[in-house]
């Protein structure tokens, strides 16, 4: 069973009749996930590609049995259907929707305290690619055919840097147990380090490669982790050697405000962490490489 | 999104924030009635630009006189300033507050933020006003208190009476004190703020406690239920290029390079430029167009990328998911047609369907350079400038 998500993982669509949600749900499906329905609050007990189609996620889980579920929701009402997929006892969730409110993003966090840390569900995005385990399952938007199976595990806050990496690991005949993206916005679902320590503990992951950016403090934190509590490899890219201080790089959480938040303030405290870094983003692959032959 | 001074003071002041009196002007006659009408001996002129530390570049004008401040108003108005926030290009001042002068007795320091750690509102406040956060940071350390903000519930009163003892400042001010920082508070959880600064927070010879500079910043994110904050925007202080981009839904920042970049995802965007730079180069811009890269983003990314005269050679880089090189490739070829680009382009497309899109830009009547993979294509459009 892979970390996050495996072959059988029953997801739900919550915005499922929108166009987004019905060409991902097309594309997750024609991959292999177990799309069981989806959720568009007043068509319930229509079907769409096939599927049921419910009013509440609530319903979804009971009719389904879902535990997981993707949103296809304009970003003023994603926040809404986080909590109410938290709520109906989902247990990951990923948001792929770029603009939520940051306010709206600290009251779904702060509204997931209610639960206790088993029965919590696991909310990755908003901002991000979602999440993919090769050949087993893709609950995201990702190119699926770029990435290769095998036991490296990739997080990563941006979309496309991410398909970079596995694209070139895949060049390198080097596969990817589960690859992460945790979006790029400043207060997310899931951290690096959240994502970090389900990989130590995954028996089908060997390694992990981190794509981080400018701005905030999770790739530290992740680093610091690392160094405390993981026996598997960690490599590390940087983006945003050349960005300057104090503005937005596209994704709202690409700012440097703080100390330590500067590509090169990063690179050295996670070099401090034992983090092999990939000195620039055309030889992520090559980094670890270089690690998995030392293993 | 920033806000001026004197937009900040209005929203905190609606929010019980005390500010001294004053008024907007954009002529100086203008300036000079309202300074009667504000009354009083002395008045400051401050230019309303989207910029700290004005008064170091003069733009903040002590005045004794009606005239005097007619005079000040004459000499801003118009005028680019330039500060050590504003790049050397600066900034426009199109528009002028006058406000009363205040006997200060204490400046200190009130700010809020995201605190990005512990994922909430961070108030931080120090007894050393009138310096920036980071100067305060740096060689004051110990004077910086902070309370953390449970969103669920709000501020509380005891965080900002805690924070107003710890300022020193006299008991019977306190309450005053109190209901300025929750004042500041408030409006920062409901008008879905990101900043909120009040520097300095003066407590004035009459025992007043006053903002006397503020700056609010606001999410780009929530400006769809907060119509009344983003009627507030002055494009006249952004990049002119920026606000082009931005009513485009495209994602842009002007760089001091001559090397355009066109790519799809803020991530690859940064480690474009990166490369650009690890191989010699210096970018001219950060524009992503979007993980999606949709022909249409793709001509209007060149229409902005031609218009900078700066730029010497331009790199696209799209790494194509879902939406297929072939499809982005007929996206470029597209846009070559409308757009002529006197400049060396540099194309490297990489993901689904790479082959087919090599293809069509190949047997297009496009002149461009092809690069295979991230590093090529860097090495490729620095090579181009020569």
């Amino acid at each position: 069973m892979s970390v996050i998500i495996h072959k059988d993982t029953k997801i739900i669509i919550q915005g499922f009749t929108g166009k987004m949600g019905t060409f991902h749900a097309e594309e997750m499906i024609k991959y292999g996930s177990n799309v069981v329905g989806g959720v568009t609050p007043g068509k319930g007990g229509q079907k769409h590609l096939d599927r049921p189609v419910f009013n509440t996620v609530k319903d979804a889980v009971k009719h389904t049995g879902a535990t997981a579920s993707i949103l296809f929701v304009p970003p003023a009402f994603a926040a809404d259907s986080a909590m109410e997929a938290a709520d109906a006892g989902i247990k990951t969730c990923v948001a792929i929707v770029d603009g939520i409110p940051s306010h709206d993003m600290i009251r779904i966090k702060r509204y997931m305290r209610r639960y206790s840390r088993t029965e919590k569900m696991t909310l990755v995005g908003p901002n991000c690619a979602g999440i993919i385990s090769p050949g087993k399952s893709m609950l995201g938007i990702m190119p699926g055919h770029i990435y290769k199976e095998g036991r490296v595990g990739i997080i990563s806050r941006s979309g496309t840097l991410g398909y970079e990496a596995a694209q070139q690991m895949k060049n390198l005949d080097i596969g990817i147990s589960t690859s992460v993206g945790i979006g790029g916005d400043p207060i997310n679902g899931s951290s690096f380090r959240d994502i970090i320590e389900k990989f130590e503990t995954d028996d089908e992951t060997d390694a992990v490669l981190m794509i981080g950016e400018i701005g905030g403090p999770q790739e530290v934190a992740a680093g610091e982790f690392a160094k405390e509590n993981m026996k598997k490899p960690v490599i590390g890219y940087i983006a945003g050697l050349t960005a300057p201080k104090g503005r937005v790089m596209g994704h709202a959480g690409a700012i440097v405000s703080a100390y330590g938040e500067s590509a090169i303030e990063k690179v050295e405290i996670l070099k401090e962490c034992g983090v092999t870094i990939s000195k620039n983003p055309s030889v992520m692959g090559d980094t670890v490489k270089s690690v998995l032959d030392k293993i | 999104m920033d806000i001026h001074e004197y937009q900040a003071k209005e929203i905190l002041s609606s929010f019980g924030v005390t500010i001294p009196r004053g008024g907007i002007v954009y002529s100086p006659e203008n300036a000079e009635n309202k300074a009667r009408e504000i009354g009083g001996s002395k008045w400051v002129v401050k230019a309303q630009i989207h910029s700290g530390a004005r008064g170091k570049a003069g733009g903040i004008i002590v005045c004794d006189s009606p005239l005097e401040v007619a005079q000040a108003t004459d000499k801003l108005l118009g005028k680019k300033l330039v500060t050590n926030q504003t790049g050397p290009e600066g900034k426009i001042v199109n528009r002028i507050y006058i406000e009363e002068a205040t006997d200060i007795e204490k400046e200190l320091y009130l700010g809020l933020v995201f605190d990005r750690s512990s994922e909430s509102i961070m108030v931080v406040a120090s007894t050393e006003g009138g310096m920036s956060v980071e100067e305060i940071a740096k060689e004051k350390p110990e004077t910086i208190i902070r309370s953390k903000i449970e969103v669920a519930v709000g501020i509380q009163s005891f965080q900002a009476r805690e924070l107003a003892f710890g300022l020193g400042i006299d008991p019977e001010l306190i309450a005053r004190a109190s209901d300025t920082i929750i004042g500041c508070a408030k409006a920062f959880s409901e008008l879905d703020a990101t900043m909120v600064e009040v520097n300095p927070l003066v407590i004035s010879k009459q025992k007043q406690i006053l903002a006397l500079d503020c700056k609010m910043s606001f999410d780009n994110n929530a400006m769809f239920r907060r119509n009344k904050v983003s009627e507030l925007r002055d494009k006249s202080q952004e990049d002119e290029k920026e606000v082009y981009a931005s009513d485009r839904g495209l994602n842009y920042v002007s760089l001091d390079g001559n090397i355009g970049n066109i790519i799809n995802g803020a991530g690859l965007a940064m480690a474009s430029m990166d490369m650009i730079k690890l191989a010699g180069g210096e970018p001219a811009n950060f524009l992503d167009v979007g993980g999606g890269a949709t022909p249409e983003k793709i001509v209007k990314a060149f229409r902005l990328i031609t218009m900078d005269k700066k730029v010497k050679v331009i790199l696209v880089n799209i790494f194509a998911g879902i939406n297929r090189c072939d499809w982005v490739a007929e996206g470029i070829v597209q846009a070559l047609e409308k757009i002529e680009v006197k400049v060396p382009l540099v194309i490297r497309l990489a993901g689904t369907n790479v082959e087919k899109g090599n293809k069509i830009l190949k047997d297009s009547n496009i002149n461009y350079i092809q690069a295979g993979t991230l590093e090529e294509a860097a090495n490729k459009a620095v090579a181009a400038l020569k």
